[in-house]
Order: C-alpha cells, then sequence, then structure tokens
C-alpha cells in the first residue's frame, strides 16, 4: 500500500449506485455520465448515507429549485465532505447567504464584467503563447499539466497583483482543499491556514504600498454605511477567488481540449469556422461542466416530493442538470452550434459564478491559441488520461499528439 | 401580418449570465454589475427578432421576455 492510499480513509468502492452514491468513487471521476443516467432515470432525487448523509437532486428542475430556493437552501457549506466542522472558513460571498450575500457579491461583480475582461484578454492570449512556445515543438505534450494548468492561475494572479510565479503554490492549495480536503480535515485545515497567512502578508504590504489590482480594490470598498471590510472578509474573498478561479476553468479549458482531441469532427469544424467558438464554448461548458456545489437544508421542505430535514446535505451538481434530456435534447451529444442553451454551468440563481465573464474569456482565448497553432492532435495511446475527483472535475493529465495521424 | 417585437429583461431574476449581450449585442446592455437591460424602450428593430428569440432561448435565468406588439 503506498503511503498516498494509507494517508485517505478510503470509501468502500459503490455497490448501488441509487441508495449509496459517492461522488468520489473512481468511477463516477472517470466517467459520471452514465453514472447520472442511472440515477436520474430512478428518481428526481435520491440519498446515500456516505458524507454524514446527503441527497442528490438528479434533474435540471430540482436543481433550479433548489438553487433558486435561499431560504430553505444555505450556502454556509458548499462542499460535501466526511466532516462537518462547526466553523468552516467563510468565502463571501460563495458561502453567504441573503442578506449578507448581496453586498458582499456587488463588490466583486464590476472587476468582472465582459467589459472588464476584454482589458485582461491580450494578457491571457500571450500566456496562452508563451505555454505553447514551450512545448510545440516536442510534437506532444502533456496539455493539461503543461497548458491548461497555468493560463487560470496566471491570468487570476495577474489581476490580484501577486506573483505569477506563485501559480504553483495556489495549485497546491487548491488541490489540498478540494480534493484532499474532502477526506481529510487536517489536510484542509492546513491549506487554508497557509494561504490565509500568505494573502494577509500581501494585504498588509499594501497598507503602505497601495496598488491598483484587486486586492487594493478589495481593500478600499466600502459597505453600505462607509466601512472598510474586515481583513477576514478581504482574506475571505481573496481565497474565494483563487480557490474558485483556478482548476474550474483548467477543467473546462481541458475538458474541450479532451474532446476535441478524441472527435476529429469538432476539432476541423471548429477550425474551419472559427466564428463557431462563441455557441461552441457555452456547449462545451455545458457537456463539461465541472463544477458541483452543496446545500446545507436550513429548513423542513421537499426536493421534488422528497422530504428533507435542517442538517441535511444536497450534493447540487450543475453538471449532471446540464446532462438531463428533459432540458436538453440529445443531452449526451455535443453539439457545437446548439442553439438553445439554457445551461447551468455558473449556477443558477443568486450565486451564479463571479467570474464566469473570465471563464469564458479564458476559455475562448485558450481554444483560439491553440487551434491556431496546433489545429491537428488527438490523445496519446500511449498516455492516461486521469480527471480531478470531487466537487471540480476535469483532466489532470491529458497526453495529446500533435499532426495528423500518419 | 406579425407586429413588431418587444423584449424585456426581468431585473429580478437576471442574474449576469451576460448570454444575451453575447448573443445580440445591439438589443441588450450591461450595468456596472455586469447585469443586463434591454436597450431603449426594448422594441427589437427588423432584421434582429431571431437575435430577441435566441437570446430569449438562452437566459439560464428565464429573465428575458419577448413580447409581439
Amino acid at each position: 500500500m503506498s503511503d498516498t492510499e494509507s494517508f485517505l480513509p478510503e470509501h468502500p468502492p459503490v455497490a448501488d449506485w441509487v441508495n449509496d452514491f459517492d461522488h468520489t468513487d473512481p468511477r463516477w471521476t472517470e466517467n459520471p455520465f452514465p453514472i447520472w443516467d442511472e440515477l436520474r432515470a430512478a428518481s428526481p432525487v435520491v440519498h446515500t448515507e456516505r458524507f454524514l448523509g446527503c441527497y442528490m437532486p438528479t434533474t435540471y428542475e430540482a436543481v433550479r429549485a433548489i438553487a433558486n430556493d435561499t431560504e430553505h437552501f444555505s450556502s454556509r457549506r458548499v462542499i460535501v465532505r466526511d466532516i462537518r466542522p462547526e466553523q468552516t472558513a467563510k468565502a463571501p460571498p460563495i458561502t453567504s447567504d441573503p442578506p449578507e450575500h448581496k453586498p458582499a457579491k456587488q463588490l466583486l461583480l464590476p472587476p468582472f464584467t465582459p467589459d472588464a475582461m476584454k482589458k485582461l484578454e491580450p494578457r491571457v492570449r500571450a500566456i496562452c503563447n508563451e505555454l505553447i512556445d514551450e512545448f510545440i515543438a516536442d510534437g506532444k505534450c502533456d496539455a493539461a499539466a503543461r497548458y491548461t494548468k497555468h493560463i487560470p492561475v496566471r491570468a487570476i494572479a495577474h489581476m490580484l497583483g501577486i506573483p505569477e510565479k506563485d501559480g504553483d503554490l495556489f495549485i497546491n492549495w487548491i488541490h489540498e482543499i478540494l480534493e484532499l480536503g474532502i477526506k481529510s480535515q487536517e489536510t484542509l485545515m492546513k491549506a487554508a491556514t497557509e494561504m490565509d497567512t500568505y494573502f494577509a502578508g500581501h494585504i498588509e504590504h499594501r497598507k503602505t504600498h497601495p496598488t491598483d489590482d484587486l486586492i487594493s480594490t478589495m481593500m478600499n470598498a466600502r459597505t453600505k454605511d462607509g466601512q472598510p471590510l474586515s481583513d477576514e472578509h478581504v482574506r475571505g474573498s481573496l481565497r474565494l477567488l483563487l480557490i474558485a478561479g483556478i482548476d474550474t476553468t483548467w477543467s473546462a479549458i481541458g475538458a474541450s481540449l479532451w474532446h476535441l482531441a478524441k472527435t476529429p469532427v469538432d476539432r476541423e469544424r471548429l477550425v474551419r469556422e472559427p466564428s463557431l467558438m462563441p455557441l461552441a464554448v457555452e456547449e462545451l461548458l455545458r457537456a463539461y461542466s465541472p463544477v458541483t456545489m452543496a446545500r446545507e437544508v436550513m429548513k423542513e421542505t421537499t426536493i421534488s416530493g422528497c422530504p428533507v430535514k435542517p442538517g441535511n446535505m444536497v450534493l447540487l451538481s450543475f453538471p449532471a442538470a446540464n446532462r438531463d434530456p428533459k432540458m436538453f435534447p440529445d443531452a449526451d451529444k455535443v453539439v457545437l452550434d446548439r442553439k438553445e442553451n439554457r445551461h447551468a454551468a455558473f449556477g443558477l440563481g443568486i450565486h451564479r459564478c463571479v467570474g464566469s465573464n473570465l471563464a469564458r474569456m479564458e476559455m475562448t482565448v485558450a481554444l483560439e491559441e491553440w487551434l491556431k497553432r496546433i489545429p491537428d492532435f488527438r490523445l496519446d495511446p500511449a498516455g492516461k488520461v486521469t480527471w480531478s475527483e470531487g466537487t471540480v472535475r476535469g483532466p489532470r493529465q491529458l497526453p495529446v499528439l500533435f499532426g495528423k495521424t500518419a | 401580418m406579425a407586429g413588431k417585437l418587444k423584449i424585456r429583461v426581468d431585473q429580478d431574476k437576471c442574474q449576469g449570465h451576460a448570454r444575451c449581450k453575447s448573443l445580440a449585442p445591439e438589443l441588450f446592455e450591461l450595468d456596472e454589475y455586469g447585469n443586463a437591460h434591454e436597450i431603449g424602450d426594448g422594441t427589437v428593430p427588423a432584421g434582429l427578432e431571431d437575435k430577441a428569440w435566441l437570446a430569449q432561448t438562452n437566459c439560464p435565468e428565464i429573465a428575458i421576455t419577448v413580447t409581439e406588439e
């Protein structure tokens, strides 16, 4: 048994998905789509005793209803874990409920509008090309490790005003919080503390050396009554931007490249018709949505007729909702020019992802620059594609070969 | 003969996904928070009817209504 295996309490393998689902099971990680179909066919909401008891709505309709019902469903815990510590590190606004949510979110919205993202776009295009320069001559690469992984972290570092070279630190913390932290409280707390200390240093420095980056914007923000935000609030929001802004988009870009690597007809079409990119990005977001959230039940209510009680956790799978055939005809097919696509990749309701415009811009630019320079590529049969588990799903190893098949 | 189309964004429902702005920039504008508003009184100029419907059918929050006058 390796050290890694003994470090994490293992979950027993799932024998009955409908009554005992586990979104950290290796089969779910590898290929969740048939599992979701099985769950949806069984019931609009399923339950597992794992994770101290957890429900999961399986239809788009139920996911929308929960996302819009902030009275019964709280965001104070947005990740389903083995453990449920009383004090979780707050990351406003994603962990906020009304009435605190709106003012916290409004502070973050202006820096993330589509117009603001246009200003950042040239830097992201340059980042993509710097990365491609490093491996294009090799004729192959691990597109996750060499490309998709680095784009969002450098972009968000650029926005926050912290060194792009600190990217590996952030990536490691995020892995510890979002993946290892599902099963280990100790790893979770260690990563959260290190991250807090890191940001506390940047905040302190700006108190005497103000900058015009997003950290200073947060520090200069005032509440309705003219009060500055507490350092704790600023650190919490920075923690959120980093956690939410990195492996999510890394996953979305990676899953898109994975799809294009194994689907020549779609890849060739996008190369031939670059104007299709906006619709294609939405469809790839729908088909391979990376982010699953959670809610905690605050008051007794029902989900699609199923009673739930205060304290119950609910796994809110936007990716599964986006595969609901009742909402999306041919839900399991990628239709690059899908005309009607109300996908929920960025959530629904008041918690719509604050970085959705950033994510879309990064995806668009990353795919455009890759296809310009590497129009022909395919999965490397000698390598293995691996996927991250848990809250954010995307390829973590994506070995591809460049050029046409011989 | 079909009348003119008119669009309206329900401000209570809009969450700023900005899909409408991306699909029909001639018909929608965003405020400083990124939330969408119909341009002018929401009357859809001739030739942009398809874009109005496209925006309506892609809004994740079902916040856009299109009516025929």
